[in-house]
């Protein structure tokens, strides 16, 4: 299978996706300016500082000329998983609901977290293991998520490891339809046992799963 | 026509920044002081002033998360 990765302006977690991606499937990456998913079979919008996160995080890039594509794919059911940055462009895009708030410590946090997969039968978790937690490092300044309705949450911090105070200690949601997800930690950093932790494959080899059995029905 | 939209965070939802402001005040000997939020102030020069409350829900504000303020302050 192929993932597209965007590339924006100051994006600099797209490498990282790109070769995460490229261990299950193959990848590509998709520029921002350019109107072309290239027909890919699942989108990662991977994180960084998009446009510098002028305004707000995610602000501008959320009308980058290649996001009108992405809202189209999403629109039509197509995977889309948001990484830190991009689960901000992707609530700011509408794609997800809830907002990402500045840390209640104000300051950056760089470090691993624990993660409890709360549903297992979704595109994005169905290759998690029941009872199984992620070990996947966080690092962010503006992560604490809210959102003023009830939502569909896949991951959740383990008790105690909440590292920006978000709501019910929300760290991914997905959409209604399941197509999308967003996280703040970051699966594509803990993909090989150098780093210590290769819990964030998990993430990949579901999509990998999903888009298979896409294809075969 | 010169404008300026004032950006705050929503009633209710955390403001640490606000927060900080206030615990550090007293430390310079500002006591009684309160409620302390911060936001954004945007200063713009625009052709049609009616079509800011559009901007400001499009862009300038994330109004899930913000309330903005239009304050028009007439022609340069």
């Amino acid at each position: 299978m192929k993932f597209g990765v965007v590339r924006f302006p100051g994006s600099c977690d797209d490498v990282d996706a790109l070769d995460a991606a490229t261990l299950v499937g193959d990848a590509v990456p998709l520029w921002h300016a350019e109107r072309d998913l290239k027909g890919v079979e699942a989108v990662i919008v991977p994180g960084g500082f998009s446009y510098g996160d002028y305004l707000r995080a995610g602000a501008i890039a959320r009308f980058a000329p290649v996001m009108e594509d992405v809202i189209e794919f999403a629109h039509e059911g197509g995977l889309v998983l948001g990484i830190c940055n991009g689960f901000q462009v992707l609530c700011e895009a509408g794609l997800l609901p809830g907002a990402l708030l500045p840390n209640v410590s104000l300051r950056f946090v760089c470090r691993q977290v624990e993660l409890e997969v709360l549903d297992l039968e979704t595109s994005f978790t169905r290759a998690c293991a029941r009872g199984e937690r992620l070990s996947v490092p966080v690092k962010h300044t503006t992560g604490r998520y809210y959102s003023p309705d009830p939502v569909h949450a896949l991951l959740r911090y383990a008790p105690g490891q909440n590292p920006n105070r978000s709501q019910d200690d929300i760290a991914g949601v997905c959409n209604e339809q399941g197509n999308v997800f967003g996280l703040m930690p970051h699966p594509e950093h803990a993909v090989d046992p150098l780093t210590g932790s290769t819990d964030g494959l998990r993430i990949f080899e579901s999509i990998r799963a999903e888009i298979d059995d896409r294809v075969v029905v | 026509m010169r404008a300026r939209v004032l950006v705050r965070p929503k009633r209710g939802i955390l403001d640490p920044q606000g927060q900080a402001v206030e615990r550090a005040l007293p430390a310079l000997g500002f006591e009684g002081v309160r409620n302390v939020h911060i936001g954004r102030l945007i200063e713009l020069d625009v052709e049609d002033p009616a079509r800011l409350p559009e901007m400001c829900e499009r862009l300038l504000a994330n109004p899930l998360i913000e309330d903005y303020e239009i304050v028009e302050d007439g022609e340069e």
